[in-house]
């Protein structure tokens, strides 16, 4: 046991971490302090900088600015090496070791036991026995680690990282593809690791999990660090409210009140449509000149619901009406046929086409719409281009630039002329505003209600909480994959969809306590 | 139409000016054309003729690569159709021959696009399939023999003239048109860039990126068709070891002297077919100028480093941070 006094420097320190890509501020001034024996929990929606943080501390980033110090001592900022013989160990979700190598040979690579220069495997699977022993776990060694479960696989590689002297043990996603059994099992080896002194950070997204093990959770948003607080202390709704809301000042809808949106019509309506073991099946009406907000944690099912709607993911069951006609969705070109746009969340991979320009990414959906043969004639793209680089005041003014140049807010206009260009009757925007600087970010909002004016139907995720509540008619609130609450009119503010969020967890959660 | 002929091309005429001129210092004659019977002979229509199968082959490659695939089939699918083109050209019509090793190579290209766009396999391990198997196929047309015929039509499409030219080189020139006008006149062009530059944005914003990829295999496979009835009708027979051999990696060579990316995306036919004629005109003035082959092997690898150093990223990267730098100072 070397549990540390409190007066002696906690494990890990972190002071003042900047570090930007560009003209993204990944972190601003964040701080992160660990103490030897705890399990720190490091939560944040995505784009918070969880990754980025792990990535400064273990040195795979060099820092902008602040320090990092790890028991004491300060860790040069570009020293992938110095984190790791300081004792720092990180593993990742996809597990990094090598599936076609035994168990044992994992353990001990890089450091096999040898004699005259031949390893001596019976020794180094003797040891391996041994130390996964440590671990509750009985399994042949000499087996290719790649025959073994996820969740093997991740207590090897935290076994391994444990031997290789690890006082700080940084585990990132760990329980994403574990099932319930799988992660008791983890939590036990959490629980005796931690208790050898060893720090241990967590990062995952279910809350669940957060408070069955942490001691202390840390909270980032947009690269900023909004507070650490003991688990204990800290309720749910309180939680959430750190990760989702921006201040806690209870905005509340500046649009249309819940009378009126009665009145419109219906442009698409989805009954119990949904997708097993994707997202369960939900009830959804969006209506022309409506914004539909979608809001809940990550993982929520929030992505996936914009993806059935549009027909990038096929549904298993449910109907789908376009104009109160059936319809199906079976493709994204089906969307595209019936007035659907997608803006995705990952623009880089799923948004734009980096190499082709300006001109060329906004006439693509409208191409893809008319079909092959009737091609839009050079001067008509032109015009296209032009016109939407104009309202969207997209910079810089060049169509034929590749859009792979320009900016994050930029690249997300270029979307959105992408889709306006084919006159939709639908919008799905997928975190719109996420990765892009402020002035952009207000820009979109601006677009958003303009458009919806212009009698657009839109349905927009987003995990700005009063970014939604000012542009939505209505809110849509999901958890663990599942529509749970609709909220129209007045009901929408902040609070109410926080509370709307956190309540069946915390109901959840105080049964698995009891 | 600044997307058929871009300004990058460039380096590619100045590099087959340079070897021209390489080629004019080894042989005094090169330049020398002369009518005869109609047709015009000399070294620079020797190149076109010679060039022509691997200008074929390239045409339809440029547009898989385009598509972030490759056709590594078009050798064999070349030796298959040659193949039925000869046993077919004693018995049958000229069109009648025509459609069967046309219609062959369309059935090629299908094959290797299923397996790629329907069933997402590697390109490259999806048309190895083929590459191997095709050459067997076409021994098996053959009976193992090398097929001769004397169908004077079949020998006029290796050996005749039109306008001067030899057919081949017609017969390319009207495919190359062909081509630019359906894939440039239609939408296919930005669609087969969009696809091979991002296929999955590509997908969501609506593009049949599936049936992208088919397209551009089926083509591929008829281009090869082409190609193997021309070297068929040049020799006046099908060798089906031989013919189209290693020439799938020439083609490929093409494409990216051509300046078209295996990573896929922009594209330049005349570019890719320019990148034929480059080859081909190292080939001819090796030939002429009394070196022993072999040198050809060696110094198609030094222009081959050559063209990848220069689309190295890591090369294009240091070019632009010395463009850079030039402009800040400036």
């Amino acid at each position: 046991m070397e549990n540390s006094p409190d007066s002696a420097p906690p494990l890990l320190e972190v002071r003042g971490i900047s570090k930007s890509f560009g003209a993204v501020r990944a972190l601003q001034e964040v701080d992160f302090t660990l103490r030897a024996g705890e399990i720190h929990a490091l939560l944040g929606e995505n784009g918070a900088g969880k990754s980025t943080l792990i990535k400064v501390v273990t040195g795979v980033f060099p820092r902008d600015a602040g320090i990092v110090r790890i028991g004491g001592e300060e860790i040069a900022p570009r020293a992938a090496k110095a984190a790791l013989a300081a004792g720092i160990a990180t593993v990742y979700q996809e597990v990094n070791l090598l599936p076609n190598l035994s168990v044992a040979q994992n353990l001990f690579l890089d450091r096999q036991p040898m004699r005259f220069g031949i390893v001596r495997e019976s020794d180094m699977r003797r040891r391996a026995k041994a130390l996964l022993a440590d671990f509750g776990l009985d399994i042949d060694v000499a087996a290719l680690l790649g025959s073994y479960s996820v969740a093997i696989q991740h207590v090897t590689a935290i076994a391994r990282a444990v031997d290789l002297s690890a006082r700080v043990l940084i585990l990132d996603e760990p329980t994403a593809s574990l099932d319930r059994h799988e992660v008791e099992i983890l939590f036990g080896i959490m629980r005796q690791l931690a208790k050898r002194g060893i720090g241990i950070v967590f990062v995952s997204h279910f809350l669940d999990q957060v408070y069955e093990i942490s001691d202390r959770i840390t909270v980032l948003r947009n690269g900023r660090l909004v507070g650490e607080r003991e688990t204990g202390s800290l309720p749910r709704l309180e939680l959430i409210r750190m990760m989702l809301g921006r201040e806690l000042a209870e905005t509340t809808s500046a649009r249309a009140s819940a009378g009126e949106h009665r009145a419109r019509e219906v442009c698409a309506s989805f009954e119990n449509y949904g997708k097993a073991g994707y997202v369960a099946p939900f009830n959804l009406e969006l209506r022309h000149g409506e914004v539909v907000g979608l809001a809940g944690l990550l993982g929520s099912g929030r992505t996936e619901t914009a993806r059935l709607v549009f027909g990038a993911e096929r549904a298993d069951g449910g109907l789908a009406r376009v104009e109160g006609a059936p319809v199906r969705l079976q493709s994204p070109r089906d969307g595209v046929r019936h007035g659907f746009g997608y803006c995705p969340e990952e623009r880089k991979t799923d948004g734009i086409v980096a190499e082709l320009t300006v001109r060329e990414n906004i006439v693509l959906a409208l191409q893809a719409k008319r079909g092959l043969h009737r091609p839009l004639s050079r001067r008509e793209q032109d015009e296209i281009a032009r016109r939407y680089v104009k309202m969207l005041d997209i910079r810089p003014a060049d169509p034929e630039r590749p859009v792979g140049l320009l900016s994050g807010g930029n690249q997300q206009k270029v979307l959105l002329a992408r889709w306006l260009a084919t006159s939709p009757r639908l919008l799905v925007l997928d975190e719109p505003t996420r990765g892009i600087d402020v002035g952009a970010h207000a820009e979109i909002i601006r677009l958003i209600r303009e458009l919806c004016d212009d009698g657009l139907s839109l349905l927009v995720i987003s995990s700005e909480l009063d970014e939604i509540v000012t542009y939505s008619d209505r809110v849509v609130v999901l958890r663990d994959r599942a529509h749970v609450e609709e909220l129209a009119g007045e009901a929408i503010d902040v609070g109410n969809i926080l509370a709307a969020i956190a309540a069946d967890g915390a109901a959840a959660a105080h049964e698995a306590h009891a | 139409m600044t997307a058929l002929l871009p300004r990058r091309g460039l380096a590619q005429i100045l590099a087959l000016i340079v070897i021209l001129a390489v080629d004019r210092v080894v042989s005094p004659q090169f330049f020398d054309l002369r009518l005869q019977d109609g047709r015009l002979f000399g070294s620079l229509i020797d190149v076109l003729n010679r060039g022509t199968p691997v200008a074929l082959l390239s045409l339809g490659m440029v547009l898989v690569i385009a598509t972030r695939g490759i056709d590594l089939s078009v050798g064999a699918v070349m030796a298959i159709c040659g193949a039925i083109a000869a046993s077919l050209a004693d018995t049958h019509s000229l069109p009648v021959v025509l459609a069967a090793a046309l219609g062959a190579g369309l059935a090629c290209g299908l094959w290797n696009g299923f397996l790629v766009a329907v069933l997402g396999m590697q390109p490259i391990v999806a048309t190895l399939i083929l590459m191997v198997a095709g050459r067997g196929i076409a021994q098996l047309i053959t009976e193992g023999r090398i097929v001769t015929f004397s169908s004077p039509d079949l020998v006029w499409l290796g050996n005749g003239a039109v306008l001067g030219l030899p057919v081949p080189v017609a017969i390319a020139l009207g495919m190359v048109i062909l081509t630019g006008v359906v894939v440039r006149g239609s939408a296919l062009g930005l669609l087969i860039e969009a696809t091979g530059g991002n296929a999955r944005a590509s997908e969501l914003a609506g593009v049949g990126t599936r049936a992208m990829i088919l397209a551009v295999y089926v083509w591929c496979g008829v281009c090869a068709a082409l190609a193997g009835v021309i070297a068929a009708a040049d020799i006046m027979g099908a060798d089906a070891n031989n013919a189209g051999l290693w020439l799938e990696l020439d083609a490929i060579l093409a494409v990216v002297i051509g300046g078209t990316s295996l990573f896929g995306g922009r594209f330049s036919l005349v570019l890719a077919v320019l990148g034929a004629l480059i080859i081909q005109t190292m080939n001819t003035g090796i030939l002429l100028s009394g070196y022993p082959p072999e040198f050809n092997l060696l110094v198609k690898a030094v222009v081959v480093l050559a063209v990848l150093l220069l689309q190295s990223p890591k090369l294009t990267g240091f070019a632009g941070i010395v463009a850079r730098l030039r402009r800040t100072k400036a």
